[in-house]
């Protein structure tokens, strides 16, 4: 076991779990994570492969280190899932998350809302005359300060992908 | 492989066949009558027709348990498969290998509420190790051969298969089991050496060992076992084996010290507490057994072998951790023990065992038969004198018997003993032993249950008397479901809340109904007799032997409490558990 954390400290890992794309697999592996109690706080999955039909989910959760090792050892349990890869634990990794963001305001508000998005590098994907839709990719971190900063102005809507992630280097999965 | 055509019914018959099938556990309805027309008309695979669904998971659980072989159930749709919900957790809990097939409505009528339909793989997602929903009907032979190789491949465990009616009906191709390719699931079987010598030399060097036998050696075959009895024997420590693993190493040998945990012997319990190192070989560390976590063998290193990684650090961490198969690691480990012949220190060994001797001689399991009331520890022992050295099986349903007849009934081979152990659940010994005795016609089988149990699958002594099984009920009457009043008797100040059950039926005049031939026995006197007309009747046979309504299991852990806190008897006063939130738990 990994001596620099302590056992009973709660950390967020960023699991990669790569499954065959078939009926049912992200429900056996959100029901592992409510049946054993353990915390979703993030979720992604599309369909990452489709002549092997292999899906991938990312998973952020948070928990002991010895909670960290169960969730990765009951993941490698279900039949469907091909690999796991703990990104927070086996190296370095990417991780992306994208948000749309409405904006509502007339006058100096659009002009602020503009300044924003320009420093956060976000671009208009929808506008009216009294409303921005802004499209931000990001740590989810950035994003989070993104959107506070939109609520001051005029914040109506948010939807977010939760984070993608991949590990850093020329190694495959 | 042949361009034949063959209907869904047919390919289920074949794959079943070349898996090797003869048996299967069924119930039928709507949407499973195309299977049921091609049952009738082949007689290959037998169908035992149970009284409920449950009660056919059951069985086939104790085929698979008594022969090392899957177990097969067949459900219709709806209320088919929620029946066996509970058969399918229990074979989860406890590792059994296990094939469920069930109906469902036609593919069309999925997800329109129609009659008899149920989301079967939605509800039994965490009741099994792995399902599927057939979609086609060409897909139906590759997913039941596939179906085999993960029940019984890894930690073994039931897997379900949901069949519409359509895909039973329609046609398509057949494939042999061995043009399958099983998909990537590939449990890792052999341990690294390198943690198997560090092992050896662990072991080799312990003053207080002891060897902790679960049941994964069982589930890894008979060799498995006799490669466990092999290492225990050639180090010459002490071996325990959980309720799962009875049977697994010899009772009847010297260096058995008994099954530990809650209802464990002292010498079991005390040596594991005070051991310096443990090697547990396929056990889980089970709450059961390890009782408080924090306070479980304190002073011992921990080598833990299991197939399924998630078992090892889940509740003990382990000083050496070894995934792989139990029977393949073992033989690595005699084999490369053989080459390296560690010196064991035998004067070491020779004091621990004197520790253990003296353990031992506390005889926590006496019990004081007295003349009027039998006990029912003295009825067990008497079925243990009967029995010995006959070839027997042993089913028990859940409750103080249970942990009686693991006292007192002693196993000297592996899959001879039939429990339900994780789940614990009651209603599992009829069925269980209806199971057994198809698999071992010629066997004695014998059911230990109490009356409590007994009328959670009562309609299984139906079946037994339908096929003319000669299985023999062995009720331990006591008119009350004792765990829960023993508990409430020293946990909750002898509240005896909704355990009374006097008022049960006239189980000799319902035996008989079924088609039992029965016995009773009331008298102390009548046991032996009893029990020996029981095992010579043949046929079904229940013996239905009144035992002490207040009689308590000893030893006792209290849940949430260390193994030196273990209460031996009545008279000795049990001790306060610091957390009273831990007590039922």
């Amino acid at each position: 076991m990994n001596n620099d954390i302590t056992p009973n400290e709660v950390c967020e890992h960023t699991f990669s779990v790569l499954v065959d794309n078939e009926a049912g697999v992200l429900h056996r592996v959100v029901g592992l994570f409510s049946g054993r109690g353990y915390n979703i706080d993030s979720l992604t999955v599309s369909e990452v492969d489709s002549v092997e039909g292999y899906s991938k989910i990312t998973i952020v959760t948070s928990g002991t280190l010895s909670v960290i090792e169960q969730i990765r050892a009951q993941l490698e349990r279900l039949v469907p899932v091909q690999k796991v890869s703990d990104l927070t634990r086996d190296g370095r990794s990417v991780q992306r998350e994208l948000a749309l963001v409405k904006v509502q305001g007339e006058g100096d508000d659009r002009i602020n809302s503009m300044q924003l998005a320009d420093k956060f590098q976000a671009q208009v994907v929808d506008s009216t005359p009294e409303s921005f839709v802004f499209e931000i990719v990001g740590s989810s971190d950035t994003l989070d300060r993104f959107i506070g900063e939109m609520r001051h102005i005029g914040l109506v809507d948010v939807s977010r992908t939760g984070i993608v992630a991949i590990a850093r280097g020329a190694d495959e999965m | 492989m042949s361009k034949k055509l063959y209907t869904g019914g047919e390919i289920i018959l074949k794959a079943l066949g070349d898996q090797g099938v003869d048996v299967i556990f069924g119930y039928p309805g709507g949407v499973t009558l195309p299977l049921y027309d091609k049952i009738y008309q082949q007689n290959k695979v037998r169908h035992i027709l149970v009284g409920h669904e449950q009660g056919g998971v059951h069985a086939a659980e104790g085929y698979a348990r008594s022969t090392g072989k899957p177990g097969v159930v067949l459900a219709t749709s709806g209320p088919g498969a929620t029946n066996t919900v509970t058969g399918l957790v229990d074979a989860l809990m406890d590792s059994i290998p296990l094939v469920c097939l069930t109906g469902q409505v036609v593919s069309n009528l999925i997800g329109n509420d129609a009659f008899q339909e149920a989301d079967t793989t939605g509800i039994t997602r965490a009741a099994t190790k792995h399902n599927y929903l057939v979609h086609s009907t060409d897909d139906l032979a590759r997913l039941i051969h596939e179906a085999f190789y993960v029940a019984t491949h890894g930690r073994p465990g039931p897997v379900l298969i949901d069949i519409p009616k359509d895909v039973i009906l329609g046609t398509g191709l057949y494939l042999m089991p061995e043009d399958v390719q099983p998909r990537n699931y590939n449990p890792k079987i052999r341990g690294d050496r390198e943690k198997i010598e560090d092992a050896i030399q662990l072991l080799a060097a312990a003053k207080k060992p002891i060897i902790y036998v679960g049941g994964g050696v069982i589930n890894s075959g008979q060799k498995a076992c006799q490669l466990a009895t092999q290492l225990v024997r050639m180090t010459g420590y002490p071996c325990t084996t959980t309720l799962m693993a009875l049977g697994a190493f010899p009772a009847s040998d010297p260096q058995f010290v008994g099954m530990p945990g809650m209802h464990g012997t002292y010498e079991a319990n005390m040596a594991m507490h005070q051991c310096d190192v443990m090697f547990n070989i396929g056990a889980r560390f089970d709450d059961r057994v390890t009782g408080k976590v924090g306070s479980f063998s304190p002073g011992s290193k921990k080598i833990h072998v299991d197939i399924d990684p998630s078992s090892l650090n889940k509740t003990i961490v382990a000083d050496i951790g070894i995934i792989g198969d139990a029977g393949s690691v073992l033989e690595d480990m005699i084999r490369l023990w053989d080459e390296k012949q560690p010196t064991i220190n035998t004067a070491a060994i020779k004091s621990w065992w004197n520790e253990i001797e003296k353990w031992r001689g506390v005889r926590c399991l006496s019990y004081d038969q007295g003349e009027k009331i039998i006990k029912p520890q003295f009825a067990l022992e008497n079925l243990r004198k009967l029995i010995q050295g006959s070839d027997f099986y042993v089913t028990t349903d859940v409750g103080q018997h249970q942990m009686w007849a693991a006292q007192f009934l002693h196993f000297d081979k592996p899959n001879r003993w039939m429990t339900s152990g994780g789940l614990g659940t009651m209603g599992y010994g009829v069925p269980a032993a209806l199971g057994v005795q198809v698999a071992h016609p010629e066997s004695t089988v014998v059911c230990v249950t109490s009356e409590g149990s007994l009328m959670m699958n009562i309609q299984e002594m139906d079946t037994i008397a339908k096929y003319q099984l000669p299985v023999k009920i062995f009720n331990l009457n006591n008119k009350v479901l004792g765990m829960i009043r023993q508990w409430q008797e020293l946990f909750y100040d002898n509240h005896e809340s909704e355990c009374d059950l006097s008022g049960g039926p006239d189980f000799i005049g319902l035996a008989e109904a079924f088609g039992f031939k029965a016995i009773q026995v009331t008298d102390p006197d009548e046991v032996c007799s009893g029990i020996e007309k029981m095992l010579t009747t043949k046929g079904p046979v229940f013996l239905n032997i009144e035992v002490d309504r207040n009689e308590n299991v000893f030893p006792m852990i209290p849940a949430g409490a260390p193994h030196n806190e273990i209460v031996l008897g009545p008279n000795q006063n049990l001790k306060t558990v610091d957390d009273k939130s831990n007590v039922m738990a």
